[in-house]
């Protein structure tokens, strides 16, 4: 009783003391305020959101080509410096007219994997002539990655979409942060300081390229990062979408030339 | 299904490139304006009722949320026949729980999206058809007659699809005068 009388604001009240009134319950200065329904941070949780992937999948490549995108990517899964898991498919076929490709936290990609292909079961069993168009889950990934980032417990991947629509080839990107765009020619991690200027020359010196000469351009680079990214492995395998359907091809292996290795200082 | 029948008849009706929905507008009474009966869901979907316009409109907010909601994940139009069956399974809870009733207004919906334009018909009773042409409300049955004969008509018919909704109407005029 005496505290709230004494708290009452009385005329002649140092302008100190009434501010000390409105900071009642407020933070301490420089703390951070507690917002009522905020999503709370790992501080107060016992449960870790915001994670560090474990296996990891390195660089996904992705090109289009007169007719049809394709994408690649090897099938190594890293347990930190260790190439642990040399059989991990990173490609998928979603439906005759998408395939899909991650790199990243192979655990989340697997989740992403098995969600995805019950869509297109659900598309399946609706049986009404719509299938699930490279385009729709491009957005539909890109809504539930950055809605995961949003949360601050995101799907520790990068994306690759691809396929046909409308008749024309499609490739996208989305990442684990919600960044999403398409592109005629994509790479992620690695790939994409290696890889990526490679793909891009190609393109634009002809944006009409065989499926022939699209896939010899994809096993090229594969090659070059085998040879430079320490996180690869030299088997790979390639998800081609034309307008006759998806399929995931491979495995397969480039032949790599270490000879210069004896050149290196260093070399034992 | 008794309300779906006392309210003004309204008309749809496709060819293999549009669709088209024609509705009669009453008014209350002399005072007042004519009752909107044609409500726009998307930019590829509308839809003209026959009922309970309150019903309706619920209806209608649902069906104009799940489009937006599709488009904004999916970045693609809604198909018709998803948007009539989300319709159509949100129609039946209220047929079946206890306390509450049916929705009081049937539905035309006309649409279109990558299989091309749809005519689906809604009942308060959670059924739904996918339509050729439909007519709903008071005195549609000469209507649906008129739609019955010249349904080979349909599918060819482009500048002269107006031809039909009025062939049909008048009929349904004479009765109401």
């Amino acid at each position: 009783m005496d505290a709230r009388l004494k708290n009452k604001v009385r005329p002649g009240t140092n302008m100190a003391a009434m501010s000390m009134e409105f900071w009642r319950n407020g933070p301490a200065p420089g703390a951070l305020y507690s917002f009522p329904g905020a999503s709370t941070s790992s501080q107060k949780c016992p449960a870790k959101h915001t994670q560090s992937p474990i296996t990891t999948g390195t660089s996904v490549l992705g090109m289009k080509f007169d007719g049809g995108v394709v994408l690649a990517a090897d099938m190594l899964g890293s347990y930190g410096s260790m190439a642990r898991f040399r059989n991990c498919s990173r490609v998928m076929k979603v439906n005759d007219t998408t395939v899909l490709g991650a790199g990243g936290d192979y655990a989340d990609f697997q989740f992403l994997r098995d969600t995805v292909e019950q869509k297109v079961n659900d598309d399946n069993c609706m049986n009404d002539g719509f299938q699930m168009t490279p385009k729709a889950l491009h957005s539909w990934l890109t809504r539930v990655m950055y809605n995961r980032r949003s949360k601050f417990d995101p799907l520790w991947n990068t994306v690759v979409v691809g396929g046909i629509q409308n008749g024309d080839p499609f490739l996208g990107i989305v990442d684990k942060i919600g960044t999403a765009y398409e592109s005629p020619t994509i790479a992620s991690g690695y790939g994409a300081y290696i890889a990526l200027p490679l793909l891009r020359e190609a393109y634009e010196k002809n944006p009409k390229m065989t499926r022939e000469e699209t896939v010899g351009l994809m096993e090229r680079c594969l090659k070059v990062l085998f040879y430079r990214d320490a996180r690869s492995f030299n088997k790979y395998q390639l998800a081609v979408c034309t307008a006759e359907g998806s399929s995931v091809e491979g495995p397969f292996s480039s032949q790599t030339n270490w000879d210069i290795a004896t050149l290196v200082k260093g070399y034992e | 299904m008794e309300a779906v029948k006392q309210g003004s008849a309204t008309v749809g009706l496709k060819s293999s490139t549009h669709a088209v929905l024609v509705a009669l507008k009453r008014a209350p009474s002399e005072l007042s304006a004519h009752q909107k009966k044609i409500l726009p869901i998307d930019d590829h979907v509308g839809i003209s009722i026959s009922g309970l316009t309150a019903d309706a409109r619920g209806l209608s907010r649902f069906m104009r949320t799940e489009c937006l909601n599709s488009r904004f994940a999916y970045d693609t139009p809604l198909p018709i026949s998803r948007l009539v069956g989300l319709v159509g399974n949100k129609s039946q809870t209220p047929t079946q729980r206890y306390g509450r009733r049916p929705y009081g207004v049937g539905l035309l919906v006309a649409g279109y999206d990558d299989l091309g334009p749809h005519i689906y018909q809604t009942c308060p009773s959670a059924n739904y058809f996918d339509c050729k042409a439909m007519a709903i409300g008071a005195r549609s049955q000469s209507a649906r007659t008129y739609l019955e004969k010249h349904k080979g008509k349909f599918l060819e018919c482009e500048s002269c699809r107006f031809f039909y909704i009025w062939g049909c109407f008048p009929k349904a005029f004479s009765q109401l005068i």
